[in-house]
């Protein structure tokens, strides 16, 4: 039981030590840390609505916006990251901001346009789904830095890798910041907000 | 006749010996979330207790879907990647939580039969000393915090 408390210790000073040598490295970031110095995420895409609609990020990202990319097949990882992040629309919504939510699938051959649709109904009536032949996904998800991979597997239950940040997109600077899954709705809603006072 | 109740007492004999040291499965919490209409999978969740004095270890689970496995997520570097899990062990006098995020169970083929709110899913686990044991997961709405 010591040895547990010691180690754990010394990890939370390493952490902490890691994060203060990083920290100083950082211009100060106004509205918490997860912000990084690039404006290379983000960009033009060109994807199908939930109305099977070709639509671009300007018909998408109309104001401060939340964007997630994984696929419905996922049981676990997705809902729970998208159900946050409406979460946070929602709790932002109460303070008086209007935010965005939109979920990209890296999964086309099975995410079908009425396949995202339900699946983003199911955690915010205004969450936007959004889905594309195999080369505009790879388009968006590349414009986005994001990383997907089909497992193995020739079946029709086949999994797919993916990244799992959430980034914060407006309309008209781009990329403000990125979150990661262990950020709460809270933390999100704060973190966007300021993003959206800075703006103002 | 005579073999089979043979073969009975001798098996009582055991199962009264092995109580000394066996594991004690528990399973408590086993739930499943709601899903979309369309959707082709859902997550089961539970949670499994040993008030034995032996690990034991779940190693399969079968329902009435076209496939069910036990599952896994591992993170790096911020990428999610499930994967197969062979199983999960329950050590004794612990407790293992399936829960959003870590271990779950996969329901798979759902065809245009979704996963509701009030249904419940029978399934029967397998465990390599407890052998079988049936549970049954409720389908439960998404718990969101914020009520809209």
């Amino acid at each position: 039981m010591k040895a547990v408390i010691i180690g754990s210790t010394t990890l939370v000073a390493a952490a902490a030590l890691g994060f203060y040598t990083w920290s100083a490295s950082q211009p100060p970031a106004p509205c918490g840390d997860t912000a990084v110095a690039t404006s290379a995420i983000g960009g033009p895409f060109e994807l199908l609505s939930e109305t099977g609609a070709l639509v671009t990020d300007r018909d998408v990202i109309t104001k401060p916006t939340l964007v997630y990319f994984g696929y419905t097949f996922c049981p676990d990882v997705c809902p729970l990251d998208s159900a946050r992040n409406a979460q946070a629309a929602y709790m932002l919504a109460d303070e008086g901001y209007d935010i965005g939510t939109v979920f990209i699938t890296v999964d086309p051959d099975r995410d079908t346009t009425e396949v995202v649709a339900e699946f983003t109904d199911n955690f915010h009536e205004d969450m936007v789904g959004l889905t594309g032949t195999a080369e505009q996904v790879d388009a968006a998800s590349k414009a986005y830095r994001t990383y997907y991979r089909k497992q193995d597997g020739d079946d029709e239950y086949y999994l797919v890798d993916h990244s799992t940040q959430t980034y914060l997109m407006m309309p008209e600077t781009g990329f403000a910041t990125f979150f990661k899954r262990e950020h709460t709705p809270e933390q999100i809603a704060q973190t966007a907000a300021c993003f959206i006072d800075a703006q103002a | 006749m005579k073999l089979t109740t043979l073969t009975a007492a001798t098996l009582v004999a055991f199962s009264s010996y092995a109580a000394m040291a066996e594991p004690v499965i528990t399973v408590t919490d086993a739930r499943a979330f709601e899903t979309p209409p369309t959707a082709m999978s859902g997550g089961g969740f539970m949670h499994i207790k040993n008030d034995g004095d032996t690990d034991d270890r779940l190693i399969g689970i079968t329902a009435d879907f076209p496939k069910v496995e036990l599952h896994t997520t591992e993170f790096t570097d911020g990428i999610a990647k499930m994967m197969h899990a062979d199983g999960v062990t329950v050590p004794a006098g612990g407790m293992v939580a399936l829960e959003p995020g870590g271990y779950h169970v996969m329901f798979m083929g759902l065809r245009g039969d979704p996963l509701e709110v009030g249904e419940t899913i029978p399934a029967t686990l397998v465990f390599e000393q407890s052998g079988e044991i049936e549970v049954r997961f409720d389908v439960v709405a998404r718990t969101m915090e914020h009520s809209h």
